[in-house]
C-alpha cells in the first residue's frame, strides 16, 4: 500500500487509517461527526496528497485539453480552475479532475488517486494525435486541503499575497510559510469554503507544521475521509465510482453544466452526449431525502410505489449538517421530478424517501 | 478500550449482562469505536423470540452499517427507547445507558459458549 509523506503524522495524531484508492489514508480522527461539524464552522485540514497532478505543456496544450475535456479550457485565462471530466469513448466517464491554466501553453490537471493510472493510460493514448509534453507529478507533490469559513483568514498568516479576497476556482503562486512556488487554489470538495495547496514532498513538513501552527488561534483539527465524503455529498458534488463511472454519462449524471457543445471545441463522444443532451436520456442522478427513518448505502436497489425496480443507490449517508438521510441515485428519468416519491430497499423494507434538489445544505 | 469483567461478549462483539431469567444486551466499547459514530439503530425484532447468533436489527454509523446478533437465544422484550433520539448514547456509555435490547433467555446454558472477559480482551488484541 502506498502513503502519502504525512502517514506518520495521521497515527501520531490517532487517526483511525484505512486503505484508500491504493493510499492508507486517515478515515477520522476525533470523530466523523464533530470533524465535520469544524469544517462548516470554522476549519479543518485534510491530506489529499494521495491525488493525482498530471501537466500538460507545448504548443498544443490547449487543443489536448480540449479534446480530453468535458469543458470549455479556452475560457480560461491564467490563474483560473475549472471542474470537468474526461468523458470515454463510450457514453461513461474516465474520470472527474480540475484544470489549471498556469499559462497559454501549460496546464496542471488534478485527478483522483484511485484513477491515476487509468487516466494517466488514457491521456498517453489521446496523446499520439497530439504530441504535447505530459508529466505525472503525482509522486513528488503533496496537497493539504484547509477548508471551512475560517480557512484563508487563518492561511494569510502564512503569505503576504492576499489570499482572502480570491475569487472562487482562482489560484495564485505564492510564497507560503516561507516556501517559494507553493500553489494555492480557493477550491475544495466541502462546500465551506477554503484553498487547497500544492507543495512539492519535500517542503511538506514544514508547511504542515506552519499551517497548525497558523491555524492554532482559529482551532484547527485535523480532518479525516469520512468527513470529507460526508461533507461532499451534502454539497451533492460527484464522487468517482459512485454517481459517475464508466458506463455513466455526464448527461446522465447532471454534469452538462461542465459539458461545453461549442462549435470551436471538438472532443471524445461530443456527437454521442450531445445526442443525449438534445433527445434526453433515460436515466439519471437524483439526490433524495428520506421520509421513512433509514439510511440509504451504495447500491441499494431504488423501486417505486410497485415494487418495481427503477434504480440504485449511489451514495448515501446521515447528512451531519441537514440532520437527515440523504442519498444519490441513478434511477429511470421519469422518477427524476423533484418531489416525486421513491422507495429505498433497506433490509428488505421499502422505505419512503422524496426526490429533492441538490445541494442538500444550503448553508448556514 | 474498556471491557467488562461481569459481562459475557460474543465474538460479533455484543455484550450480555443477565440479571435473572432476563438480560440486557448492547455492543462493546471496542465495537463502538471501530464503527465510529452511530446515528441509527434499526431494531425490527421487538416481540419476537429469536436463535442464538440470529440478527436482532442493525446499527448504522454514518458510514457502515452492521448486522446486531443474539448472543443467546431469547424473546426480545423492549429496545431501549432512549436511542430512538440519542443513538450517540452508544458511542458515550456503551455499557450503560447505551444498551440496545433487553431479552428474556430461552435457553441460559447458551452463556456458557459464551466469551468472557479475558478472552474477549484477547480476541480484540488489547
Amino acid at each position: 500500500m502506498k502513503s502519502t509523506v504525512f502517514c506518520q503524522k495521521h497515527i501520531d495524531l490517532g487517526a483511525k487509517m484505512v486503505s484508500f484508492a491504493g493510499f492508507n489514508m486517515p478515515v477520522q480522527y476525533e470523530g466523523l461527526i464533530l470533524e465535520h461539524e469544524h469544517v462548516r464552522k470554522a476549519v479543518g485540514v485534510f491530506d489529499v496528497s494521495h491525488m493525482g497532478e498530471i501537466w500538460v505543456r507545448g504548443a498544443k496544450a490547449l487543443d489536448f485539453v480540449q479534446w480530453v475535456s468535458s469543458n470549455d479550457a479556452s475560457v480560461l485565462t491564467d490563474g483560473k480552475v475549472q471542474y470537468c471530466c474526461f468523458p470515454n469513448d463510450k457514453g461513461g466517464i474516465v474520470d472527474d479532475f480540475l484544470t489549471y491554466r498556469i499559462k497559454a501553453d501549460e496546464y496542471l490537471l488534478v485527478v483522483n488517486a484511485a484513477n491515476i493510472d487509468k487516466d494517466w493510460a488514457w491521456l498517453q493514448e489521446q496523446n499520439k494525435n497530439f504530441g504535447v509534453e505530459l508529466y505525472n507529478a503525482s509522486d513528488e507533490t503533496s496537497q493539504l486541503a484547509i477548508q471551512g469559513p475560517l480557512a484563508l483568514k487563518a492561511m494569510q498568516k502564512l503569505t503576504n499575497t492576499p489570499i482572502e479576497d480570491m475569487e472562487y476556482y482562482t489560484f495564485k503562486y505564492l510564497t507560503f510559510a516561507g516556501v517559494p512556488n507553493v500553489l494555492l487554489s480557493t477550491t475544495g470538495y466541502t462546500g465551506s469554503g477554503g484553498c487547497e495547496i500544492y507543495f512539492r514532498n519535500e517542503d511538506a513538513f514544514k508547511i504542515w507544521d506552519a499551517v497548525f501552527e497558523a491555524g492554532k488561534e482559529f482551532n484547527i483539527k485535523p480532518i479525516g475521509l469520512g468527513a470529507r465524503d460526508t461533507l461532499r455529498l451534502e454539497m451533492g458534488f460527484c464522487l468517482y465510482g459512485h454517481e459517475i463511472n464508466d458506463t455513466t454519462s455526464p448527461i446522465e449524471a447532471g454534469l452538462g453544466w461542465i459539458t461545453k457543445f461549442v462549435d470551436h471545441k471538438n472532443f471524445i463522444n461530443k456527437a454521442n452526449l450531445l445526442k443525449q443532451k438534445q433527445e434526453g436520456v433515460t436515466r439519471k442522478v437524483i439526490g433524495f431525502e428520506m421520509i421513512d427513518r433509514g439510511i440509504p448505502r451504495q447500491d441499494y436497489e431504488i423501486v417505486d410505489a410497485n415494487g418495481n425496480l427503477i434504480g440504485k443507490v449511489c451514495s448515501g449517508t446521515q447528512g451531519p449538517s441537514v440532520h437527515k438521510a440523504i442519498g444519490t441515485a441513478l434511477i429511470k428519468a421519469e422518477f427524476a421530478k423533484t418531489g416525486t416519491e421513491i422507495f429505498v430497499k433497506i433490509r428488505e423494507k421499502a422505505l419512503k424517501a422524496v426526490v429533492v434538489r441538490m445541494p442538500f445544505y444550503k448553508g448556514e | 478500550m474498556e471491557v467488562l469483567a461481569n459481562l459475557k461478549y460474543t465474538k460479533d462483539h455484543e455484550w450480555i449482562r443477565v440479571e435473572g431469567e432476563e438480560a440486557y444486551v448492547g455492543i462493546t466499547d471496542f465495537a463502538q469505536h471501530e464503527l465510529g459514530d452511530i446515528v441509527f439503530v434499526d431494531i425490527t425484532s421487538e416481540g419476537s423470540t429469536l436463535n442464538q447468533e440470529e440478527s436482532f436489527g442493525s446499527i448504522e454509523a454514518v458510514k457502515t452499517v452492521s448486522d446486531l446478533f443474539m448472543p443467546v437465544g431469547g424473546e426480545v422484550l423492549e429496545f431501549n427507547a432512549e436511542l430512538e433520539n440519542d443513538p450517540a448514547l452508544i458511542n458515550t456509555d456503551p455499557y450503560g445507558k447505551g444498551w440496545i435490547i433487553k431479552i428474556k433467555m430461552t435457553n441460559p446454558a447458551e452463556l456458557d459458549n459464551l466469551l468472557n472477559a479475558d478472552a474477549y480482551t484477547s480476541l480484540i488484541g488489547l
